[in-house]
């Protein structure tokens, strides 16, 4: 007979145990621009952090929610770029409606992609996901006239926010604009947190852990891989979206399955069964990135080592480490 | 009318017919059990009643509807829930998640992105009820996948409770316990069939379990109908005596 143990230590379930962790995240996230600049970082790294952070949670809510693998996730980064890019080049000087079109690209695809690929499971599933994310690339790649090429969809700038006669001027100033970033980013990931806690969330955690079960409870499991795919191509191209935003351009590579492997990487870097994990694993690889490209052209060798070292001793990720160690 | 009813099915996986043309019926608030010697069919047997594959031929009615080309999840959805030989469940959840995610389901909840209060102690009732019958209140909060063998199989019974079946189907509840767990999941089934009037049918190798419990067993050897009727009338079935019970001692 065993007597009482710690509830929930493995179980992956948002701030399941506690609020602590919430308060400090949020400042670290708040100050950044003050305490980055003494580990090298700047305004627009810090801003590339929490966007690329954002991205990585979108695809976690397949990967360490819903349990099944996706290497395409660029795609609808890149798509929610593009979309970006085209109301600013093309249409109107309006920073949300630029955001607005790269959600609407970006979740649309997931829409259809996510439709033909649910009833396909594990590798099958994998490799659809690359197809398409390949698909859209060559699509951006070769569709010069609109896209910009290889080149890139270039001249637009972000615009400034209005607030009736009150302006932010994220356009120029790279601490307002890291600063927009990050409620966006708060939005999104409070959005995606009350998801998670909710009757649908359940469901598609309930699909990670078992999905015999949860077929014989009544679940339509193809369904709800469909749903779980359509609420994370939501979310990255919420982030593809600000990136467009940060760079003032969006080119083909946003769209490479070479970004799509990064997400991956900094999602199982932080911690794929912890709410906040592949936003760790954004932060460790966006800054080693920069940081480490600036001394040796094979930085991804380092992130490479790592990243093994990380598998191979802490398969539950940086964070997943921690917690373990201080619960 | 019989709750269900399964008529001439018949199961082949290649040249193997697992499930060769089969009959039964259950009627409502019954306790049927099947019994037959390993690879008799049992399961796969299960498997057809429950929409796990589809039969090679023949036919199944839930309550006179065909319900032969149904899905899985429609028959869930028209009252039926299963338990399976190999545990299923939904191991770094807490129990109480487990049977959550069963009760939110069945009440329609499933797509919700949030819930009313209402609708929420609607669920919390359902849960705490359900964890009560299956005397799991205690392992509430603690995750399923560190139960004993044997309160994880009662919570994968207590999730299909939460369903609220019509009909249940257990796969050897008692496989891999010991005395004492077999004894609580006996009385658990005994309390489910006598206090709260469910319609079970069961697989199980124990004897005792099943000539203590059914009100009618089905023998089961290499796929086809050996003999069928009360528990006294199987214990003096010559053909039973022989092909299995003989050989089970
Ligand atoms: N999916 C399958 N594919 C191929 N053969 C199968 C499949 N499922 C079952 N069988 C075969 O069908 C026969 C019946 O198996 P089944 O699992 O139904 O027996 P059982 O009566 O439940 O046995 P046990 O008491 O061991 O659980 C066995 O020979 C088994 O190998
Ligand atoms: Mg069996």
């Amino acid at each position: 007979m065993s007597t009482t143990t710690v509830p929930g230590t493995l179980a992956a379930k948002p701030a399941a145990r506690g609020w602590l962790h919430l308060p400090i995240i949020w400042a670290v996230l708040l100050a950044a621009p003050y305490w980055m600049p003494f580990v090298g970082g700047y305004d627009a790294l810090a801003s590339r952090i929490v966007i690329f952070g954002l991205a990585a949670m979108g695809l976690n809510l397949l990967l360490g929610f819903t349990g099944i693998m996706s290497f395409g996730q660029a795609a609808y980064f890149g798509l929610g770029a593009y979309g970006a890019g085209f109301v600013l080049r093309y249409w109107v000087h309006s920073t949300p409606l630029a955001i607005l079109c790269g959600i609407l690209f970006g979740t649309a695809a997931g829409v259809v992609f996510g439709a033909l690929m649910m009833r396909r499971t594990g590798i099958y599933f994998a490799m659809l996901t690359i197809a398409f994310g390949q698909i859209c690339y060559y699509i951006a790649y070769s569709w010069n006239s609109v896209t910009g090429g290889y080149d890139g969809l270039r001249g637009f700038t972000r615009a400034p926010l209005h607030f009736g006669s009150y302006v932010l001027d994220i356009r120029t100033n790279g601490l307002l604009f890291y600063y927009f970033v990050l409620a966006v980013f708060a939005i999104s990931t409070g959005i995606m947190g009350v998801l998670l806690r909710s009757p649908l969330g359940r469901t598609l955690i309930a699909l990670r852990e078992n999905r015999v079960r949860a077929r014989f409870l009544g679940i339509p499991v193809e369904q709800h891989v469909w749903i779980s795919f359509i609420l994370s191509t939501f979310f990255t191209s919420i982030a593809g979206a600000l990136y467009a935003l940060l760079n003032n351009f969006a080119d083909p590579t946003a769209l490479f399955y070479v970004i799509s492997g990064n997400l991956v990487i900094m999602a199982v870097l932080g911690g794929m069964l912890n709410f906040w994990g592949p936003l760790i694993g954004a932060a460790v690889f966006v800054w080693l990135e920069d940081f480490i490209s600036s001394q040796t052209v094979n930085w991804m060798s380092f992130i490479g080592v790592i990243f093994v070292v990380v598998v191979l001793f802490f398969p539950r990720g940086l964070l997943g480490f921690i917690r373990r160690r201080s619960a | 009318m019989s709750l269900l009813q399964v008529r001439g099915a018949t199961k082949t996986f290649g040249s193997l017919v697992a499930v060769n043309d089969v009959t039964l019926s259950v009627e409502p608030g019954e306790l049927r059990a099947i019994i037959g010697p390993n690879g008799a069919g049992k399961t796969t047997f299960f498997n057809l009643v429950t929409g796990f594959f589809p039969p090679s031929s023949g036919q199944i009615f839930l309550d006179g509807k065909d319900i032969t080309q149904a899905s899985a999840v429609d028959r869930i959805r028209m009252g039926m829930a299963r338990t399976f030989q190999i545990t299923q469940i939904f191991p770094e959840l807490s129990t109480r998640e487990n049977v959550q995610i069963a009760a939110e389901t069945a009440m329609g909840f499933r797509m919700r992105p949030w819930l009313s209060r209402a609708n929420r102690a609607a669920v919390a009732e359902r849960i705490d009820e359900t964890l009560v019958a299956t005397r799991l209140t205690e392992q509430a909060d603690r995750l399923v996948g560190e139960l004993s063998h044997g309160d994880q199989r009662s919570a994968e019974i207590a999730m299909s409770l939460a369903l609220k079946p019509r009909i249940l189907l257990l796969d050897e509840p008692t496989a891999g316990m010991g005395e004492q767990e077999t004894f609580q999941v006996a009385g658990l089934i005994r309390r489910l069939h006598k206090h709260t009037g469910y319609t079970i049918m069961l697989v199980e190798h124990d004897m005792r379990v099943v000539f203590n419990l059914a009100d009618r067993i089905m023998v089961l050897t290499e796929g086809t109908l050996l003999a069928e009727g009360t528990p006294d009338e199987i214990a003096a079935n010559p053909a039973v005596q022989a092909a299995y019970l003989g050989t089970a001692e």
